[in-house]
């Protein structure tokens, strides 16, 4: 079975490690905050100027000047802090921020990742996105194997506008998760139930198995 | 000279035709509403507006687009805008998207007297055709210019009759940046207080960067993603 958008977003959240400070991408990547794993504290960092995002505000309690970067209304964590765009990014740029969760609509073997533009379709603007690529020290890209029409979106190289290059070092889809390697992508992990053939044959990119491959567990 | 006005007609009364203008806000959090209504009113036009998104169809810089009082946009996303997308596909809108660090970092130059930084965002795709790219310890990195911008146009919380500014959560966002970056700041404040009344340790913009101030009026501050907590 493959996994559904909540799981993937489980399987990342074992990723996350005490005293992270993490930035979540819309979509798949913002579920990963309903599954940060007990007994560790991790920051979440929103590129509007925000460090400590909370839950969703109580109905009757949205507060209009305070949002995540989906522009969806949130709440503070104790020991929060505002701060202005330029220096959002610029703790981003240097390297503070421990670990980026962000959708993909192609990643290549040598982790470039395409997910602003698809020219003559969608012209939405790459928003943080290039920025967070460009200087994360650890990206981990949350998105389905194949899209809409059943096509690899794990490519030997990718065919959409990049959005950065040789940055992604994990990815986690419905299927599997993958090491990108200097060699291509290594499947480290299968979804239950979901054979190394079926991966195999959904993933145009090369991939490296080696010796048995666990199921995914939670 | 007081830098007080009286509303925002009177602060953007000098703004004419063909300026290039900063609007501060991320999303519709943070805009200068009043001063967006009154630039309809006035109904400027071919203007080039630096902000970080576009409005939504009925709100925020999407009023003025209605109008069509925008000639381009320079903007990191674009989101939710029917109008906007409409006029990109006909042509009759310019628009260059550009990464929202860069952006940020290009107001900041400009209000911190630097003419143009370099940032990894865009090396390798197609942001980083036609600029200067040099090489950082192994790492490319774009060269990036200042903003030039004739008027900025801010939101803040608070201000004081000296102009200083102080925003409230993430509201600040941008609103900072371009009030340093305008070759003429305007800020709308939600209250106008009078020198002396702000703690001068929780000033955020200084207020030798703002020209004109004065107090809104009638603020809607429209959520976009209106999003509660889910009770299971």
């Amino acid at each position: 079975m493959a996994l559904t958008k909540e799981q993937i977003a489980q399987r990342i959240a074992k990723e996350l490690k005490d005293g992270f400070y993490v930035n979540l991408g819309i979509g798949i990547p913002t579920l990963v905050a309903n599954y940060i794993p007990h007994g560790i504290k991790v920051v979440l960092q929103s590129e509007n100027g925000l460090l400590g995002i909370g839950p969703f505000p109580e109905e009757g309690k949205e507060d209009p000047d305070l949002i995540n970067a989906g522009k969806q209304t949130i709440t503070t964590i104790p020991g929060s802090a505002f701060f202005d765009s330029a220096m959002s990014f610029g703790m981003i740029r240097a390297g503070k921020v421990d670990l980026t969760v962000l959708g993909a609509m192609e990643v290549s073997q040598s982790g470039d990742i395409a997910n602003w533009k698809i020219p003559g379709k969608m012209v939405k603007g790459m928003g943080g996105a290039m920025d967070l690529v460009a200087s994360a020290k650890n990206i981990i890209v949350a998105m389905m194997h194949t899209n809409p029409k059943g096509e690899s979106k794990l490519l030997p190289h990718c065919t959409l506008p990049l959005t950065g290059v040789r940055c992604v070092k994990k990815v986690v889809t419905d299927l599997a998760v993958l090491d990108v390697t200097e060699t291509g992508f290594k499947l480290l992990e299968r979804a239950p139930g979901v054979s190394v053939e079926e991966i195999k044959s959904k993933t145009e990119g090369k991939l490296i198995v080696e010796g048995e491959v666990a199921e995914i567990t939670f | 000279m007081s830098k007080v006005v009286a509303n925002a007609d009177e602060a953007i009364m000098h703004i004419q035709d063909g300026a290039v203008l900063m609007l501060g806000g991320f999303g519709l959090c943070g805009i200068p509403e009043n001063c967006i209504a009154a630039l309809v009113r006035k109904g400027v036009k071919d203007l080039t507006c630096i902000s970080n998104n576009a409005g939504v169809d009925d709100f925020g810089i999407g009023l003025m687009l209605q109008k069509k009082q925008v000639r381009k946009m320079i903007s990191s996303y674009v989101g939710e805008n029917a109008e906007f997308e409409r006029q990109l596909l006909s042509g009759e809108l310019e628009v260059e998207l550009i990464p929202q660090g860069t952006l940020a970092t290009r107001c900041l130059a400009a209000g911190y007297g630097m003419p143009a930084i370099y940032t990894p965002a865009g090396a390798g795709t197609e942001v980083a055709e036609g600029k200067e790219i040099r090489s950082f310890n192994g790492k490319e990195y774009l060269l990036e210019y200042a903003f030039e911008a004739n008027y900025a146009i801010v939101r803040a919380r608070q201000g004081d009759t000296e102009g200083n500014l102080i925003y409230h959560e993430t509201a600040r966002n941008f609103n900072p940046l371009m009030a340093m970056a305008g070759k003429v700041t305007i800020a709308e404040v939600e209250q106008l207080v009078s020198a002396g009344e702000l703690d001068p340790d929780c000033i955020h913009t200084p207020g030798i960067y703002v020209h004109r101030i004065f107090q809104g009026v009638n603020y809607e501050k429209r959520i976009e993603q209106r999003t509660v907590r889910q009770h299971k």
